[in-house]
């Protein structure tokens, strides 16, 4: 691998050719605040948060999509710097709710976060005219409110590059600009499956998780990475447990299988935890009734009808569906025991099409 | 035999070009042939056509008409003047010698309809269909120019019969818009008689790609879209570009509030452009191309599709042009309205059908440009400059111009001036000789205040910066930018800080809302204009407003963004005591500004007529007959009207 080495704020770093001015700054513990940019999606250098200083270049350019090169001299910490992205965030706080003691980002909240850095509060163009747009409340799972959109477009490129469905994008221009589906339909009428990537990505208000809001704050809440176990594939999250119930799931970036993606049943359909509905012993239907049981007594019935069955009828008037639910180990169990045991190939699942 | 019909027509059997079996030497035999054997006949067939197509002055041969029938034109009843024409001439028994021929734009848009006598170059201005009978029978019966309906210039009074000698025309050096208003936009054959596509033939015939962009990068071009990147410079980029597949656009999203010098070219001469991108395809190594134009010029999309179908039906647009081997096809895209597909990443994606957005270079177009492809972008007029040089060579085009800004540069010329139009001058020509000379200065007497120079992106410029040569560098250091060519010109009934205003909000409008500053910070900018136009700026406001707009250009991703500011800088720069007396006076000196604005009657004055009481939309002007009448300054509109209507100078504006 080619290096080259560079001055950043007076040190000099070796980064591999090919890397950006943000990478080597974070390779190198040089902190440069970014609201637009994620590692898993297309640079478009939009938010203008991550502006240096270059020597040789004009204006003040954007780390995340500036290549760092051999000799380069960036400066990051500059009073023009500092002033330009306090601005930038003046600009964004001045059209942004300032309900932050009840947003449900409070804690994780990436605008809060740099604001709280360059201390900005919010009476920088205070008097001016601010978004009055509608909450889309249309759904289940996702509650999206425009006003708190900072226009990142990082929900856009999750969308199209992560889930490849290409629902969101923006609309209308200059200050009127907003993120959504086509005609602004609400998410409900939309073409969205409700994957979520969009929320994942968030770094605001703007797109959260319906159920988890008014139910705890970041701080609050144990974050317990676990296995998903609607299907097979194995994809990990975080159960965001409070007071020892889970409240909600989100995106566990280091995932290995699935990385921040999740589908609408993973990452919204966790509510079936502490659902009353939910079957926590076997029933048994005596005179048309079902009646609870214990697994002993309901493995022994199976057992004895599938044995009275086999001896009445033969083994291949006995089939196996297992559910695509279940791992590879359980589906292999089940087909060996309906081979060895039964004496039956009927094996067959819910997922063959 | 059949005879030809028209130029493209072949002379005899001997003649076997068409698109599919094309003849190197076409171009070439159809100005100075046949070249493929000698017969007198042909030779003659086609002189007497080429004589028809190119009427000089002092001959019987090509008489004709020319009406120019360019959307300013058009607006004004041109069309209603040539079908008035047309029957005129028969009835005169005329319409079998004398031609009518609607042309594009001959740029003297303020005096349209304009109509030119040829082969005499006799001019007339602001023509009406009750003055034909009368151009009709003096001019082709009597021999005699009308005098009574020829142009006046606004300063002498005296009256011009000729291109020559108006003023407005006389001091321009016409290269790119030099067919413009004498050729047929819709007929190719009168673009070949008028030299056309000999460069491209000449390129094909005797030079390489690599020898085609030298020659470009000889001649000094610069793009006319605004930026001044050297032309041929670019073209080498996207040439030297790995890839067999390339894409070359012609910008044609011209959206600058007061700029319509690409509109003019588009309908006075679409092929030029078409040879251009020919020129500029082959010297890249571009096989397709296409012409991006908004779709709020459906005059210029009908002529370009014309254009592109008759140059197909040539064989000079398709496969194995001229017989060199060289594949090019053209076709048009029309745009949405949005001005930020002006920006050359925007149109592209436009283009691919995606929202027009800019994409933050590198890479850039030359690169990765169209559908992920090394694509080269270059606007109308810098297309229908390359013609030129090639075909007269980059010494000969480099005479004209700066050091470092050659060639002529097409402004439209607009605003409180007395000729509006399209102006070409060579570059370096001083802003004072183009208001005043050329565009006769300003109108109704009344004092220059400034001149706002390259649209949204451009600046304000003051009196004492008139004598500052028009070329890329020199209005970049002033603060203002040539950009696509706009030229408003203000009086001193301009209201700057209005101005500025008025840019702003458009910047702000057409702002794509991708980054941050450019979004969010041009809407701040323009509240806080809007404050103080309102009479309720605060000192502190040219503070935040300058800190703000230097962000927004430092730290934007476009040149939208990046320029936005322009406006706004400029206008502080040199009319900072207009700022000032808004916010620290509450006064607007231009007396625009309405909420700062107080209109009362000078009681000594009032004659008691009561007119601006009848007149007063609000109804807050009393009095009577015996006593003056007052203004009920909490009720008043402030619209002028009583200013307007008192004919003794009663009202007061303050």
């Amino acid at each position: 691998m080619e290096w080259i080495t560079l001055t950043i704020d007076g040190r000099s770093v070796s980064v591999p050719k090919g890397t950006t001015v943000l990478q080597a700054c974070r390779m190198n513990n040089i902190p440069i605040p970014t609201l637009c940019h994620d590692p898993e999606l297309t640079a478009t250098g939009s938010c203008r948060l991550c502006i240096v200083e270059i020597e040789g270049m004009r204006n003040l350019p954007p780390s995340c999509v500036t290549q760092a090169t051999q000799g380069m001299v960036v400066r990051t910490r500059t009073e023009k710097v500092r002033e330009a992205r306090k601005t930038i965030l003046e600009l964004l706080v001045a059209n942004h709710p300032l309900d932050c003691m009840t947003c449900q980002k409070m804690g994780s909240c990436d605008l809060a976060k740099y604001a709280y850095e360059y201390q900005v509060t919010g009476e920088a163009f205070s008097g001016g005219e601010r978004r009055q747009l509608p909450i889309d409340d249309s759904n289940p799972f996702i509650l999206r409110d425009p006003n708190k959109c900072i226009l990142c477009g990082k929900c856009i490129r999750a969308c199209e590059e992560v889930q490849g469905r290409s629902v969101l994008d923006f609309s209308y221009r200059g200050f009127n600009t907003q993120v959504g589906p086509a005609f602004n339909l609400p998410y409900a009428e939309s073409e969205c499956v409700f994957c979520g990537s969009c929320v994942s990505v968030c770094p605001v208000g703007a797109l959260t998780e319906k159920e988890m809001v008014g139910q705890g704050r970041p701080w609050e809440v144990k974050k317990v990475q676990t296995t998903c176990p609607f299907c097979g594939t194995g994809c990990n999250f975080d159960l965001n447990v409070k007071d020892g119930k889970v409240i909600g799931v989100t995106s566990n970036p280091e995932a290995p299988v699935n990385g921040r993606a999740l589908c609408v049943k993973g990452r919204f359909g966790m509510d079936m935890i502490h659902s009353p509905n939910r079957l926590t012993t076997p029933l048994i239907k005596k005179d048309g009734e079902f009646v609870e049981a214990s697994w002993d007594e309901a493995l022994s019935l199976v057992a004895e009808k599938l044995g009275e069955i086999k001896a009445q009828y033969g083994a291949d008037s006995i089939a196996a569906l297992s559910s695509a639910r279940c791992t590879n180990e359980e589906n292999y169990l089940m087909q060996k025991f309906m081979r060895a045991v039964i004496g039956t190939n009927n094996v067959d699942h819910c997922a063959r099409t | 035999m059949e005879t030809m019909k028209t130029l493209l027509d072949p002379c005899c059997e001997r003649c076997t070009h068409t698109p599919e079996t094309p003849c190197r030497d076409y171009i070439r035999c159809l100005t100075a042939g046949p070249l493929c054997h000698d017969d007198p006949g042909c030779r003659a067939k086609r002189s007497g056509l080429l004589a028809e197509l190119r009427p000089t002055q002092g001959s019987e041969e090509g008489q004709q008409i020319l009406v120019c029938a360019g959307t300013g034109c058009a607006s004004s009843g041109a069309h209603k003047v040539v079908s008035a024409l047309e029957g005129e001439l028969q009835r005169q028994g005329l319409d079998s010698e004398v031609k009518v021929v609607a042309t594009g734009c001959h740029g003297f848009c303020e005096q349209g309809p304009t109509l030119i006598i040829e082969p005499a170059h006799t001019v007339y201005t602001l023509v009406k269909q009750g003055d034909v009978a009368e151009i009709v029978q003096k001019e082709f019966k009597e021999k005699q120019r009308v005098e009574n309906l020829l142009y006046q210039d606004p300063l002498t009074g005296q009256s011009a019969a000729t291109f020559a000698n108006i003023r407005f025309f006389a001091q321009q050096t016409r290269v790119v818009l030099g067919n413009c208003g004498f050729i047929n936009p819709e007929r190719i054959e009168e673009y070949i008689a008028h030299d056309g596509y000999q460069g491209i033939a000449k390129a094909l015939q005797e030079m390489s790609s690599d020898q085609v962009i030298e020659e470009v990068k000889a001649s000094g071009l610069r793009g006319r879209g605004g930026a001044g990147f050297p032309t041929g410079l670019k073209w080498s980029f996207c040439r030297q570009s790995a890839g067999e597949k390339k894409y070359i656009i012609c910008n044609a999203d011209e959206g600058d509030p007061g700029a319509f010098m690409d509109r003019g070219v588009l309908e006075g001469d679409p092929h030029a452009v078409i040879e251009g991108m020919l020129i500029g395809a082959y010297a890249i190594g571009a096989d397709e191309g296409y012409v991006y134009c908004r779709a709020e010029y459906p005059l210029a999309i009908k002529h370009m599709e014309i254009a592109i179908r008759q140059a197909e039906a040539a064989g000079l647009l398709g496969n194995n042009i001229l017989d060199s081997g060289f594949n090019f096809h053209l076709s048009i895209r029309a745009g949405a309205g949005a001005f930020v597909c002006g920006e050359e990443t925007a149109l592209m994606a436009s283009i691919e059908g995606k929202r027009g957005m800019p994409k933050v270079r590198p890479p850039f177009p030359a690169q990765s440009g169209l559908w992920g492809k090394p694509t080269n972008i270059n606007n109308v007029e810098t297309w229908a400059n390359v013609p030129h040089i090639l075909r007269r060579g980059a010494a000969w085009y480099a005479q004209y111009g700066t050091e470092k800004s050659k060639g002529t540069k097409i402004f439209a010329l607009t605003g409180k001036v007395n000729n509006t139009g399209l102006v070409e001058v060579p570059m370096g020509m001083s802003l004072r000789k183009i208001i005043f000379d050329i565009g006769g200065g300003i109108q109704n007497g009344k004092k220059f205040k400034a001149v706002q120079i390259g649209g949204p992106s451009g600046g304000c410029l003051p009196d004492e910066m008139l004598d500052l040569p028009v070329d890329y560098d020199t209005l970049t250091r002033a603060g203002a930018m040539v950009g696509s060519g706009g030229l408003v010109v203000m009086d001193e009934t301009t209201c700057m800080v209005d101005i500025a205003r008025f840019f702003l909000n458009f910047s702000q409008s057409e702002s794509c809302g991708k980054c941050t500053p450019c979004r969010e910070g041009t809407k701040r900018m323009w509240e806080i204009l809007d404050r103080i136009t309102k009479g309720e700026g605060k000192e502190e406001d040219l503070d935040t407003l300058e800190h703000l707009a230097h962000v927004v250009k430092e730290t934007s991703l476009c040149g939208l963004g990046q320029n936005a500011p322009n406006p706004v800088l400029s206008t502080l720069k040199y009319f900072r005591d207009e700022f000032e007396a808004h916010i620290r006076d509450k006064t607007c000196p231009a007396h625009v500004c309405a909420a700062l604005l107080t209109y009362t009657i000078d009681a000594e004055k009032c004659k008691k007529c009561g007119l601006c009481a009848r007149a007063c939309p609000a109804a807050c002007i009393s009095g009577d007959k015996k006593t003056p009448y007052v203004i009920d300054t909490e009720k008043c509109i402030k619209c002028g009207t009583c200013l307007d209507t008192c004919k003794f100078g009663a009202v007061v504006r303050a």
